[in-house]
C-alpha cells in the first residue's frame, strides 16, 4: 500500500472542490449502512505480537487491517460486552457521554480530521455514535424494544473494523469537547473503544512499542542508560561549541533537589534538541541544582493512548524514581500528552507524592501553589516566574531572526489551562510574535494531525490532511505578518508539525519555546554569538550603550 | 422515514386521545389513569436514571479546561472556564445550564478558495436552544395557576410580564410564540442542516413533534377552540389532591394536550431527553481544574505492577557502571 499523501497542489484542489458533508452534501446512503472504507495512509500497522506480549496485553497475534479476517478470539462479542460493562460501572463519564448525547451537531465541524478528510464518520457526534449504537443495543431497553429507530446496532465484525479505523483517527485533543453544551468529551469515548479494542489484541505498533520500550528502559525509543547519557554529553559538547559555557548536567544523582523530566524526543530528534539545549542553559543560568534519570528518562506516556493501567504503569516511575532519588520535587519538560497524565492523573492513580516538599522555586521563592499536592512543575510556569521576577538576563533581540507565532498545544490548552504562561515566556524572549486567528488559538487550538500515537509515516495521509486547519491558521499569519518560526510546548508537536509545515507552509519553521530562551539567554562568560542553537545566523545586534 | 414515523406517531397519538374521549367516552383513562401513570413513571425513571449514573464514579478528574487556569499570582484566572474550586465549578455549570455557554462559542467552519478555512460566528444553535428552553421553563411555571389557588404573587407578575403585549383576547403570550418559533427552527436545522440531517435519528425528531403537538393544542385551546377552562381547574385540582373525579365535559383538544404530555413524561426518562439531568453531572464541566492542588480520589485506583529501579539496574548494571552512572548495587 501507498500511504504518502497525493502532492500539496493536488491535495489544495480536492480540498477546495470537494463535495462531502462538509460542503453541504449529504451521503446517499445512512452512516451505518455505508460499507467500511479503508484509505490507504490512514491506519496504522497492528502491533507485533511479542510488543503485545511484552506489556502484558491479550490476544497477541499476527494480523492484517488489509485482511478480511482479524482473527478474532472466539468469544469475541462476549469479550466486548463485558469490557463495556465493567467501563460502565467504573466510569460515570462512560456512561453520560453515552446516554446524554442530543445530537444537536455542535462538535460536527470542530474536529480537524472532519475538516480535513470531509469523512462523516469523523465527525466527533458519528465517532461516538459508533460505539453507542452498539451500547443501545446491548444496554439500554430502548434500543432492545426498537433497535435501529432509535439508534441501536449490531455488534458485528464490521462495526469492530469501523472501531479500529476511526478510533486511530482520533487524536484525543479534546477540541470537540469545548463547543459541547453537555461536555461531552470524545477523548473519552476514543480511549475506551481503544481499550475495548484492546481486550481482542487489535492496537497498532506505533503507540505499542514505544509503551514498551518506555517499560523496559525508560524512555519510548528504547535507550539504554549509558547510550542516553552519551547523546546528553553530545548536547553538552553543542552547546559548548556554540556558546562557549560548559553546562554539567548529572544523572541518576541522590540529593539532587530536583528531578527533571521531559519528553526523550526533546533528546533524539531535531528541533527537539534544541529545546533540551535551552533547558540546560536555563538551569546553568540560575545555578539550579538538579538531576536527569535514566530510569524515568521520558516524560511522554503512550499508555494513554493504549488503557488507564497502562498509563498507571508508565507513569508510576516518575514518583517511584522521585523518592528514590531523594529529590523535594519534579520538574517537567515541554509536552503536550505527558502533561494531561501528569496534570490529570498523576496523583489520583500513582499519588500521594508524601515523600516530596510543595515546590518552592529556589531562585525565587515562589511557592508553585497550584502543584501543591503533585509536586510537579510545568517549565513553563518555573521560567515565567523566573522572568517575572527578573532573575534572566535576556536579549530577546537574538531571536530577533524570527518572527512567531505560538502554537497551543492540545493537552496543556484544554487540560491545563496553560495558556498565559508560555506566551510571557516567548512575549520577553522574542520581539516578534504574531497571534494565528482566535478561532484556532488557544482553547479552541487545533491538533498537529498526529497526537495520541498517530504520528507515524503510514498514517501520513491523514496527518497531512487533519493537520490542515492547524497548517491554514499559520499560513494566515505567515502571509500577513511573514512569520517564519512555530513555537510550541509540546514533543509530539515538534516531531509532527516539521513534515506538516513542509507540506502545507514551508516557509514555518517549528522551535520549542525553551529554544528561544535559550537564544536570547545571555550566560555568564560566554562567547559573543552569532548562531542560534539551530546554528542559523542571527542578525547583528546594533549596541546602543558601552 | 426517520421523520415521517415520529410524525405519524404523534398524530396518531392525538387522534387517539381525541376520539378515545369524544367518541368513547374514555376521560377517565385520559383524564386521570394515564397523567397518574406518566407521572409515576416520569418521576420513578428521572430518579433511577440520575441515581443509576451516580453510582458509577468518577475515577478521574478530567475537566476540559476552556481558559487560564489558577496558576502563579500575577497571571489572571478565567474562573468560570477553568475553575479551581467548588464554588467557580458551581458557577461554570449554571452558566451552562442557565445560558448555554458552550452553545455559545459554536462557529462554523467553511472552505473557500485557497483553500481557506474560515471559522464564521453560528449563534443560532445558541439562540433557539435558548429561547426554546426558557420559554417552556415559563409555560411551565405558568400552568401553575391550573394547580393552584390562590395563584402564587410571582406567578401573576410572570403570568402579566408574558401577555404585556395584549394584542388578542385572551392576551397573548410571548412565551407561546417563541416556543413555537424556536421548535419551528429545531426541526428545521435537522432537514436543512447537511451534517445536522445526515446524523439525527427518529429520536431526535419525535420529542421535537411531541413538544410542538402540545404547544399547539395549547395554542388552540387558549386563543380559538372553546374549553371549558373552570372544568380544567377541576380536573388538576382533583389530581394533585388525590381525590381524581372527571368533571363535566372540557372538550377533545384538552385531552389531546393533556396527552401528549403524558407521553412526553412517561417517555423522557428513557429518551435523550435526560440531557436535563445529565448536565449536571458532566465531569468534564463540573469539576474544578484543581488537579495538581488537591488529590483526587479514584475509589477503585486499580493496583498495577510497576517496572521498579531494581529490576532496570538489574538489566543494566555493567552498562552504567562502564558509563560511570551511579548505581544502588555495584557488580
Amino acid at each position: 500500500m501507498t500511504s504518502n499523501p497525493p502532492a500539496v497542489e493536488e491535495l489544495k484542489q480536492e480540498i477546495e472542490q470537494s463535495s462531502n458533508l462538509l460542503t453541504g452534501k449529504v451521503p446517499d446512503m445512512d452512516w451505518h449502512q455505508m460499507p467500511v472504507k479503508k484509505h490507504d495512509g490512514r491506519w496504522c500497522y497492528p502491533a507485533k505480537p511479542d510488543v503485545v506480549k511484552s506489556l502484558g496485553f491479550p490476544n497477541p497475534r499476527k494480523w492484517k487491517v488489509e485482511e478480511e479476517d482479524w482473527e478474532l478470539p472466539e468469544n469475541w462479542e462476549q469479550i466486548i460486552f463485558e469490557g463495556m460493562r465493567d467501563r460502565l460501572k467504573r466510569f460515570r463519564s462512560f456512561k453520560l457521554f453515552m446516554d446524554v448525547c442530543v445530537r444537536c451537531g455542535a462538535c460536527a465541524d470542530k474536529c480537524h480530521f472532519f475538516l480535513g478528510t470531509g469523512d462523516p464518520k469523523n465527525m466527533p457526534v458519528l465517532r461516538a455514535e459508533l460505539l453507542r449504537s452498539v451500547y443501545r443495543g446491548e444496554f439500554t431497553l430502548a434500543g432492545k424494544l426498537f433497535g435501529e429507530m432509535v439508534g441501536a446496532r449490531k455488534l458485528t465484525p464490521q462495526v469492530l473494523k469501523e472501531w479500529f479505523l476511526y478510533f486511530y483517527q482520533c487524536s484525543e485533543c479534546r477540541r470537540c469537547s469545548v463547543y459541547c453544551p453537555f461536555g461531552i468529551d470524545t477523548a473519552e469515548i476514543t480511549m475506551f473503544g481503544r481499550e475495548l479494542l484492546h481486550l481482542l489484541g487489535l492496537n497498532i505498533n506505533w503507540i505499542l512499542e514505544p509503551a514498551s520500550n518506555c517499560n523496559r528502559t525508560g524512555n519510548h525509543l528504547g535507550i539504554e542508560p549509558h547510550t542516553f547519557k552519551q547523546v546528553v554529553e553530545s548536547l553538552v559538547e553543542d552547546i559548548e561549541d556554540l556558546t562557549g559555557i560548559e553546562v554539567e548536567p548529572t544523572f541518576n544523582r541522590k540529593g539532587a533537589e530536583i528531578l527533571f523530566i521531559t519528553p526523550s524526543g526533546d533528546l533524539f530528534a531535531d528541533p527537539g534538541v534544541y529545546t533540551m539545549m535551552g533547558y540546560m542553559l536555563l538551569f546553568h543560568h540560575i545555578g539550579l541544582d538538579y538531576t536527569i534519570s535514566t530510569y524515568a528518562s521520558e516524560g511522554g506516556n503512550f499508555g494513554l493512548f493504549t488503557s488507564h493501567e497502562m498509563m498507571k504503569k508508565l507513569n508510576g516511575k516518575m514518583y517511584h524514581e522521585a523518592e528514590r532519588l531523594g529529590v523535594k520535587w519534579i520538574l517537567g519538560g515541554e509536552c503536550g500528552h505527558m502533561w494531561r497524565v501528569v496534570h490529570q492523573y498523576m496523583d489520583t492513580m500513582n499519588g500521594p507524592a508524601d515523600f516530596l516538599e510543595k515546590p518552592v522555586s529556589p531562585i525565587t521563592g515562589t511557592p508553585f501553589r497550584n502543584a501543591a499536592s503533585t509536586k510537579m512543575v510545568h517549565i513553563a510556569e518555573f521560567t515565567a516566574d523566573l522572568i517575572h521576577q527578573g532573575k534572566l538576563k535576556l536579549d530577546p533581540r537574538r531571536n530577533d531572526h524570527i518572527i512567531a507565532t505560538y502554537h497551543d498545544s492540545c493537552n496543556p490548552a484544554r487540560a491545563m489551562g496553560l495558556l498565559e504562561e508560555p506566551r510571557y515566556v516567548l512575549r520577553n524572549v522574542c520581539n516578534n510574535f504574531h497571534e494565528m486567528p482566535e478561532n484556532t488559538i488557544r482553547e479552541q487550538t487545533f491538533c498537529c494531525g498526529g497526537g495520541s500515537g498517530l504520528n507515524t509515516d503510514e498514517f501520513m495521509d491523514a496527518r497531512m490532511r487533519g493537520g490542515f486547519p492547524r497548517a491554514n491558521a499559520v499560513r494566515h499569519v505567515q502571509e500577513n505578518h511573514d512569520v517564519n518560526a512555530l513555537v510550541c510546548i509540546c514533543a509530539i508537536d515538534r516531531a509532527t508539525l516539521p513534515p506538516l509545515m513542509k507540506y502545507w507552509v514551508p516557509e514555518v519553521s517549528v522551535y520549542g519555546l525553551h529554544e528561544l530562551v535559550g537564544n536570547a539567554l545571555v550566560m555568564e562568560g560566554e562567547e559573543e554569538r552569532a548562531e542560534d542553537l539551530r546554528e542559523d545566523e542571527m542578525l547583528e545586534i546594533e549596541e546602543e550603550d558601552e | 422515514m426517520k421523520t415521517i414515523a415520529p410524525l405519524l406517531t404523534v398524530i396518531l397519538l392525538s387522534l387517539l386521545a381525541y376520539y378515545g374521549t369524544n367518541s368513547l367516552g374514555l376521560q377517565l383513562l385520559f383524564g386521570v389513569i394515564l397523567p397518574y401513570l406518566a407521572l409515576a413513571l416520569f418521576v420513578g425513571g428521572f430518579f433511577f436514571r440520575i441515581l443509576d449514573w451516580m453510582q458509577s464514579p468518577v475515577p478521574f478528574r478530567i475537566t476540559t479546561t476552556t481558559g487560564q487556569a489558577r496558576s502563579l499570582k500575577w497571571i489572571k484566572q478565567e474562573r468560570f472556564e477553568s475553575p479551581s474550586g467548588f464554588w467557580s465549578a458551581t458557577g461554570r455549570v449554571l452558566l451552562e445550564v442557565l445560558l448555554f455557554r458552550s452553545l455559545f462559542r459554536n462557529t462554523k467552519a467553511e472552505i473557500s478558495q485557497g483553500p481557506n478555512l474560515v471559522y464564521g460566528s453560528s449563534k443560532w444553535l445558541w439562540l433557539g436552544g435558548l429561547v426554546f428552553h426558557w420559554s417552556m421553563l415559563i409555560i411551565v411555571l405558568r400552568h401553575y395557576r391550573f394547580f393552584l389557588a390562590p395563584i402564587p404573587g410571582f406567578l401573576v407578575i410572570l403570568d402579566a410580564a408574558d401577555g404585556f403585549l395584549q394584542i388578542t383576547l385572551p392576551a397573548l403570550y410571548l412565551t407561546d410564540l417563541l416556543f413555537i418559533a424556536a421548535l419551528t427552527y429545531l426541526v428545521a436545522r435537522r432537514w436543512f442542516d447537511a451534517k445536522i440531517s445526515y446524523i439525527s435519528l427518529a429520536n431526535d425528531f419525535f420529542p421535537l413533534f411531541l413538544l410542538l403537538g402540545i404547544g399547539l393544542s395549547g395554542i388552540w385551546m387558549r386563543y380559538f377552540g372553546k374549553i371549558d377552562v373552570a372544568h380544567v381547574k377541576l380536573l388538576m385540582q382533583s389530581l394533585i389532591s388525590f381525590q381524581p373525579a372527571v368533571p363535566g365535559p372540557i372538550g377533545g383538544i384538552f385531552y389531546v394536550h393533556l396527552f401528549l404530555v403524558s407521553v412526553l413524561a412517561a417517555y423522557f426518562p428513557f429518551s435523550k431527553l435526560m440531557h436535563m439531568g445529565g448536565i449536571f453531572l458532566s465531569p468534564t464541566r463540573n469539576l474544578a481544574n484543581n488537579n495538581r492542588e488537591v488529590r483526587h480520589i479514584n475509589p477503585w485506583n486499580q493496583p498495577v505492577k510497576i517496572r521498579t529501579y531494581a529490576e532496570y539496574e538489574d538489566e543494566f548494571r555493567e552498562k552504567m557502571e562502564k558509563a560511570e552512572l551511579p548505581l544502588e548495587r555495584s557488580t
